[in-house]
């Protein structure tokens, strides 16, 4: 007798966020990423839709990553040392649909350049790459407020991604992305009542909820990792059931949270499977932009995507 | 929870003006507010004082859609006047209401799928309302099982266990409470479980105050679905905060805004 298989109904759907201004919108990019859409939980195609599939961006820094270990270092080699060069490898030789630029310079503790500096070196980027962006902020949150509103402005119609927005810290971020087209990232501490908390008050400033995706906050394999599953999977459960304010993708900070740890650092090879294992785990649970910093982890994890997308 | 606006009824004097009279913008306005407040669907009747109730409910759902496309539940007990209505309705309307009969039941059903509509099932039938919740199940199970008949999914029939006013039929409460909680029972996907919420508290003093109170409790019960005024706020509120308790929704501190924006 064939076995009828349960099958979920979903109500909701996952919003639908556009990365990358064209011509079209009076940017300067050469495609557009869309992100989210899901009916269903990742990679139940009998049970719902993936409209678009998951995607894999590298990042980069604007300045040299000093404390990088040995093993993301090698295989970048001396074009770390010119980030627009190291941009373009990303981009030409690494096959990255889309970068994530971390404007860390500005960063006290990075030598503390001036914004105006990481704005000209964001202005070049724009000239000599064409995919669509994500631009990060360097961390401290007074620094950032003027920082990323310099940066929101010169990217303006490139629909950008910004962040990070936090429930404390998201009026000057939400403003910016509101008055030059961009869409923003709100972060929570593994913490979804916050996620939810930080969405409705960004909403409520009036930027479309499909302007927001939310970073859940990642840990690595190993280093708490399931709690951050665990937490994805109960938002976008409530999302599909209909919750509009936990309807938004996600985006995940793979890179940063895999090559702090032990396991990374002490061995290259362990380095880049630890990459790819976290970022399988977390396009399991929801993941829709994965930002990752070993090219060979990202391509390998953008060809499990195109494989599991194809079944 | 479906929060089904009650407003539009010819039984309110506002409401029976303006459709003697044929004020559009009452009508919208009390369309738009019930919306806004965190209906889903609209109650529509014309009430007992319409001459021609055919083109009542036909200016009615005409009215409304222009200012929104939620639900509407076609509210009558003539079955001309739902027709009228369903003919009009853009989007997937409920049928308000059969009852057990078998006749009332084939008729409404016949409806029901041809425009395919979703069903309100008062668990009443020639012999009245029951005063016991065993007959209250009775009733539903005959529902339910007429409209899987007409091909009907459980899950697009809402039963109604009929609420009493509390000064009239106090013992009466708990025997609708725990048929609410069976209901959900007779069948897998479950069918819905609805309430004519006011009625509650008719002739009561402190009407707010008991219908909000019955509400938390039937939402505790299982209660999937409310005919009932969204305007009163701590109505609402309250009916959020329940959900929030049972884990249907997720917390965060603005709960309220955010069960708002859905």
């Amino acid at each position: 007798m064939p076995i009828d298989l349960a099958r979920e109904k979903y109500s909701g759907s996952v919003y639908t966020v556009e990365l990358g201004g064209t011509s079209a919108a009076g940017g300067t990019r050469d495609s557009v990423i869309k992100i989210g859409g899901e009916t269903t939980l990742p990679f139940l195609f009998e049970e719902g839709s993936m409209p678009n599939s998951p995607v894999v961006g590298l990042e980069i820094f604007d300045c040299e990553p000093t404390d990088w270990p040995d093993g993301l270092k090698n295989e970048i080699g001396d074009a770390l040392k010119d980030p627009i060069k190291w941009a373009k490898k990303c981009v030409g030789d690494f096959g990255s649909k889309f970068l994530c630029v971390r404007l860390i310079s500005a960063h006290p503790d990075w030598g503390g350049r001036s914004a105006n500096d990481a704005i000209a070196f964001l202005k070049s980027l724009l000239q000599e790459v064409k995919v669509p962006l994500v631009i990060i902020g360097c961390g401290d949150a007074q620094v950032d407020n003027e920082l990323l509103a310099k940066a929101s402005q010169a990217t303006k119609n490139e629909k950008c991604i910004l962040g990070i927005a936090s429930q404390n810290n998201y009026k000057t971020l939400t403003a910016s992305c509101l008055a030059d087209g961009h869409s923003i990232i709100a972060t929570s501490p593994v913490d979804v009542n916050i996620a939810k908390q930080v969405n409705i008050l960004i909403s409520d400033m009036g930027l479309d909820p499909k302007r927001i995706v939310m970073d859940p906050t990642t840990a690595s394999l190993g280093y708490g990792m399931e709690y951050v599953y665990s937490i994805m999977e109960r938002a976008r459960l409530s999302a599909l059931a209909g919750d509009k304010m936990l309807s938004m993708p996600f985006i995940l900070f793979i890179g940063q949270e895999v090559w702090r740890v032990k396991e990374a650092k002490d061995s290259t090879p362990l380095g880049i499977k630890w990459e790819i294992a976290t970022a399988a785990a977390m396009l399991q649970s929801g993941a829709d932009i994965l930002v990752m910093r070993h090219p060979v982890a990202a391509q390998a994890t953008s060809k499990y995507i195109d494989g599991i997308m194809k079944r | 929870m479906i929060v089904i606006g009650e407003l539009i009824n010819g039984m309110y004097k506002d409401v029976r003006k303006a459709i003697a009279n044929k004020e559009t913008d009452v009508i919208q306005h009390l369309a738009e507010d019930q919306v806004k407040a965190g209906a889903k669907a609209l109650d529509v009747n014309t009430g007992p004082f319409s001459k021609n109730p055919k083109d009542d409910m036909k200016w009615l759902v005409e009215s409304i859609q222009k200012v929104t496309d939620v639900s509407l539940s076609i509210d009558s007990t003539k079955f001309d006047v739902i027709e009228e209505g369903l003919k009009l309705t853009k989007n997937r309307a409920i049928i308000n209401s059969t009852n057990a009969d078998d006749e009332k039941m084939s008729r409404i059903f016949e409806l029901a799928k041809k425009y395919n509509t979703q069903v309100i099932g008062l668990t009443t039938d020639k012999s009245g309302i029951p005063n016991s919740k065993e007959k209250r199940l009775e009733l539903a199970a005959t529902i339910v099982a007429k409209a899987m008949d007409y091909g009907i999914n459980a899950e697009d029939i809402f039963l109604d266990p009929i609420v009493l006013p509390v000064n009239v039929a106090q013992s009466q409460g708990i025997e609708v409470l725990e048929s609410i909680r069976e209901f959900r029972h007779l069948s897998d996907p479950a069918p819905n479980a609805i309430v004519g919420l006011s009625n509650a508290s008719q002739g009561t003093k402190f009407r707010s105050l008991v219908n909000r109170t019955f509400l938390v409790m039937a939402v505790a019960n299982g209660l999937t679905a409310a005919i009932l005024d969204p305007l009163d706020k701590e109505l609402m509120d309250a009916m959020i905060a329940a959900e929030l308790i049972l884990n249907k929704t997720i917390y965060c501190d603005s709960f309220l805004d955010a069960y708002r924006k859905r």
